[in-house]
């Protein structure tokens, strides 16, 4: 932390404007969970009590201190993230939307998410947390199938999953769910048959994640003494990836990112928020932002261990443990390699710090990897699977 | 000046490794010549290269003060050596300044390859030879089964062998006795004209260069007005001195001294050593002899990673030739690397050394490029030519016909690993010469075409006798063969930095080898890569290096940003590491490890 506070390193806020403001998201990080998962490299913690009126208080600051920042922007989003947002209390997630409605406002058309699991003790929560305000779940369903959940060291079986999900779809107005593929031992049939029941299941989206051994977990750890089989070799993980296309876009759900799945027009307007390279406002242990301000975009993070970020806003007044003037080069950057994971692509006009890329992007062009057409750039339908080697031979 | 019948010369040899280094450590500490707290082990080694891999590189000399059992003075004059094979011209010279040799044999190893070399040459030298038998404290040792080898390989009398341990000190005193009682005094007359011979220079960054001399005839001082007879250079002597081993002025040197002046002399290029010195007026006529300067075997070419290095790299070169005259340079353009210098060594070990300093000291980034010997072109206009460098090879309607350099391998193996040896040999088209025994040990001469063995036939004869083996060589002259030059092509782009000349009978097993090791070596790519090597038009081998086919990441929300744009960083500092051909990215680290042959 720099003396003197980050607020030195802003511009003083500026009074209220005269054109609208941009729309402004905001990200609120709950870092609790039940049990640990062993594939899981989030900021999340078990811990065996939780100050619940010390979070909601400490939550509720952190929006003063950033309304102080931004000025007035009617926020577009909320996302309750974590961690397990469905073990907040009601109370919590009511005070927090309070406070943010009362900081920004909300434009018409606000969507707010929260992440959930489905154990029935979460699913108990549901109705409180709608009428919190809640009116989009995402339910981290993971697996149809139980002994892929134990393997995955989740609490809930499948059945309960199911039931949860009925219950989020009488209760939320969309639903979205999450399912880990590419598991050990997971035939692209196996697979095609658990994709086909989640699409049944499904409200208008879904985020399908290929499985990603992380350093510093428990999967990580096996990985590297020879101890976790069964994983797709890289035959097997096209094969997984290709059905996953082929299922979701006949399903009307085609990918409009990397791994979410939308009917058009149900698609996460907050995630969009990162991958169009918007203005968001991160609150909670190691929650980072962007925001645009004075023209510049600025990165913020927050202190990642809990107990110390709820120490530094209650002892000075800020859980933020950086920020950073991005240099119009890595916003580029940044906006690119977000950019490039929609289906929909990037603006080329947005990536004119990046200089003149006609010597990286002509081979990839030609090699039908990258598409430009109406001034955006994007990946192909071959070139989406390459999407970080794309980026290395654009950007490295 | 000194009484030549109170002075002693001589060089210490031995194999690498067996302790000559330490053995001077001792003399100099039992003479009293460095204090007790001054010292460290080896401590003539002072190049940090020397210091980090243990090994001595460049040949030094000291002048130890020695008073013997019988109450005289003398002046011993010490030589270390360097043991590896790639610096025995360090040795050969050496010699040429000295009367005697210490011949230093491991008693727990004894007589190897180096051993056998240096004896030739100190013998060729005329030299009286003292054998020692040292690090007698290891259980290993075994004295008497050394004394026999000698006798037995070398042809030497060894009853009187001095057995010491270095490390200990032990037998020390025996040493300083046998090299007063047993070596000759030098002979030279004082009143004639002067005449010296050059026998090392090196730059010193404070005194410039600094040459160090032995006077045959004469007598040299500081202020004298000099004459290099080869070169016919005129100089004006600064300061005289001689090492102790740091320098000690004296006011002259005359006939078997051994000292060093400096003359305001730029460059050491400027001075040539086996070249004769005497004075600028009633000089002498006759030079001595001379010798041979050291000849750059192994060429390769050194490039900056990053092509924006050059002028640095151009800098560190020229700066480091200033001061080791041992190694050639001359700017080099390659289709693929781009500016960069082909640099001749004398060996692989040179090689690297001088590519370690030049990253080191100079803090350069470089890739090496396939190391070549040097070929003699017949062109079929009767005119030769030397062709350092494979990617100019000319075109071949033009050339009658290719010789390559010979060497006379010496190689001393054990009888379990005889085979493996032989087999080797074979394998990179030796030709037997000679097979003798001595004890449960083979010595196995061999004459082998140079290129087949200045890559990694060390390495590979290490492996395969677990290091038991030792090996020398010799240049022996050239020889017409069937050689051709191998292209290698990634993605259909011929790599001039990987073409090599190689006989035509093992051009497939060659081309198979380097085309699987560039295989593991290239990352993949997002297309498929064929990688082939070719002689002329047609593919000899050939790997299709697949495509990769899936490599995204899963999960990126607004908080992996971050992660990602640093993720990027490192990304761009190992792009650095590589370098494009067409439209794929090569490591540096390949050009050298595609050439490791497995088998
Ligand atoms: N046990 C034992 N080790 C010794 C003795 N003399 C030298 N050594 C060790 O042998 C190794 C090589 O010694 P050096 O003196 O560097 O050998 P060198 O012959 O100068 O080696 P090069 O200059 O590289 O050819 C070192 O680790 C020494 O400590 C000895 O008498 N006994
Ligand atoms: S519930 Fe989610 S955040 Fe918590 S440990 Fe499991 S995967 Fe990680
Ligand atoms: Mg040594």
């Amino acid at each position: 932390m720099r003396a003197g506070g980050p607020s030195a390193y802003l511009p003083p806020m500026i009074p209220d404007p005269a054109p609208p403001a941009e729309p402004l998201a905001l990200y609120v990080h709950w870092p609790f969970c039940a049990a640990k998962c062993p594939y899981c490299d989030f900021n999340s913690h078990v811990a065996p009590r939780v100050d619940h009126e010390g979070w909601r208080r400490a939550l509720v600051a952190e929006i003063a201190r950033m309304r102080a920042e931004t000025g007035p922007r009617p926020l577009s989003s909320v996302f309750f993230g974590g961690g397990t947002p469905s073990l907040m209390e009601p109370e919590t997630v009511e005070a927090v939307l309070e406070a943010a409605r009362a900081a920004w406002g909300f434009r018409n058309d606000v969507e707010i998410t929260m992440e959930a699991n489905p154990a029935s003790a979460d699913a108990g929560r549901f109705r409180a947390y709608a009428a919190a305000g809640v009116g989009r779940l995402s339910l981290g369903v993971q697996a149809l199938d139980d002994r892929a959940l134990r393997a995955l060291g989740r609490l809930h079986g499948a059945d309960e999953a199911r039931a949860a999900l009925r219950l989020a779809r009488e209760v939320f107005g969309r639903v979205s769910l999450d399912l880990i593929y590419a598991r050990q031992d997971q035939t692209p049939e196996a697979w095609a048959a658990e994709l086909a029941e989640a699409l049944r299941l499904a409200d208008g989206h879904l985020s399908l994640y290929a499985l990603t051994i992380e350093d510093g977990t428990a999967f990580g750890a096996r990985w590297r003494a020879g101890r976790l089989r069964g994983l797709p070799d890289e035959d097997r993980a096209v094969a997984l990836w290709e059905v996953t296309q082929r299922l979701t876009e006949a399903a009307g759900l085609p990918a409009y990112e990397i791994s979410n799945h939308a009917r058009p027009g149900e698609e996460s307007r907050h995630n969009l928020t990162y991958w169009r390279g918007g203005d968001w406002v991160g609150i909670g242990p190691g929650a980072h932002g962007r925001l645009t301000l004075g023209g510049r975009r600025w990165a913020t993070e927050a202190v990642r261990a809990p107990g110390a970020w709820l120490a530094a806003v209650a002892g000075r007044g800020s859980g933020e443990a950086a920020r950073e003037a991005l240099p119009p080069r890595e916003a580029a950057e940044e906006r690119l390699m977000m950019g490039l994971r929609l289906a929909e692509g990037v603006e080329e006009a947005a990536l004119g710090p990046l200089g003149d890329l006609e010597a990286r992007l002509g081979p990839l062009e030609a090699e039908g990897l990258l598409v430009r057409e109406g001034g955006r750039l994007r990946a192909t339908e071959r070139g989406r699977p390459l999407l970080d080697a794309l980026l290395r031979a654009i950007l490295a | 000046m000194t009484d030549p019948a109170r002075i002693r010369n001589f060089s210490i040899v031995a194999h690498i490794d067996h302790g000559k280094s330490t053995l001077a450590d001792r003399l100099i500490q039992a003479t009293g010549t460095v204090a007790d707290r001054d010292m460290k082990d080896q401590i003539l080694d002072s190049m940090e290269i020397e210091r980090e891999r243990g090994i001595t590189i460049k040949a030094n000399t000291v002048r130890l003060d020695y008073r013997a059992k019988d109450g005289q003075d003398y002046v011993l004059n010490l030589i270390d050596t360097p043991g590896h094979v790639d610096f025995a011209y360090e040795v050969s010279r050496s010699m040429r300044a000295v009367e005697g040799s210490l011949l230093v044999v491991d008693a727990s190893q004894g007589v190897e390859a180096q051993t056998l070399a240096n004896v030739y040459q100190a013998i060729d030298a005329g030299h009286e030879i003292v054998p020692v038998l040292n690090k007698i404290d290891l259980p290993a040792a075994d004295p008497d089964r050394v004394r026999a080898q000698i006798e037995d390989v070398i042809g030497l009398d060894a009853s009187d062998a001095v057995l010491i341990s270095a490390k200990s000190g032990l037998g020390i005193p025996d040493v300083l006795e046998a090299i007063v009682h047993r070596l000759p005094p030098p002979r030279g007359d004082r009143d004639a004209p002067l005449k010296a011979m050059l026998v090392d220079s090196w730059y010193d960054p404070y005194l410039g260069v600094v040459v160090m001399i032995r006077v045959m005839d004469g007598v040299v001082r500081k202020g004298d007005r000099i004459r290099m007879m080869a070169t016919g250079a005129v100089y004006g002597i600064d300061k005289l001195a001689v090492l102790r081993p740091q320098m000690k002025d004296i006011a002259e040197l005359g006939p078997g001294e051994i000292g060093v002046f400096t003359a305001s002399i730029k460059q050491v290029r400027d001075t040539r050593v086996g070249d004769t010195i005497t004075h600028e007026r009633r000089g002498t006529d006759t030079p001595l002899p001379g010798f041979k300067p050291a000849q750059p075997v192994v060429f390769c070419g050194l490039f900056p990673v990053d092509a924006a290095q050059f002028e640095d790299l151009r800098d560190a070169i020229e700066k480091l030739a200033l001061n080791d005259a041992s190694f050639s340079y001359e700017m080099e353009t390659s289709a693929a690397l781009g500016f960069g210098f082909r640099c001749g060594f004398l060996g692989l070990l040179h090689l690297e050394v001088i590519r370690d300093r030049l990253e080191r000291e100079y803090d350069l980034d470089l890739i090496t490029t396939a190391p070549s010997v040097v070929y003699h072109l017949h062109m079929k206009d009767g005119t030769m030519r030397d062709l350092h460098n494979p990617a100019d090879m000319p075109d071949l309607t033009l050339v009658d016909h290719i010789e390559e350099p010979r060497i006379k391998a010496t190689i001393l193996v054990p009888d379990e690993y005889l085979g493996d040896v032989l087999k080797l040999c074979q394998d990179r088209r030796g030709i037997q010469l000679n097979l003798t025994y001595a004890g449960s040990r083979a010595m196995v001469e061999y004459d082998l075409p140079l290129n087949e063995v200045v890559f990694d036939f060390y390495d590979r004869l290490k492996s395969v006798t677990k290091g038991y083996a030792s090996f020398d060589y010799q240049i022996t002259g050239y020889r017409q063969d069937n050689l051709v030059k191998m292209q290698i092509l990634v993605n259909g782009e011929p790599v001039d930095a990987l073409s090599m000349m190689v006989h035509r009978d093992r051009a497939e097993t060659r081309g198979r080898a380097m085309v699987e090791k560039l295989k593991e070596l290239i990352p993949r790519h997002m297309f498929q890569i064929p990688i082939q090597a070719a002689i002329g038009g047609k593919v000899i081998a050939r790997e299709t290096l697949s495509a990769l086919r899936k490599d995204v990441t899963a999960k990126c929300y607004g908080g992996d940003a971050t992660r990602k744009r640093k993720l990027l960083e490192k990304q761009k500092a190992g792009k650095k590491r590589m370098r494009q051909f067409g439209k794929v990215d090569i490591p540096q680290e390949a050009f050298i490890s595609a050439l490791k042959m497995d088998g």
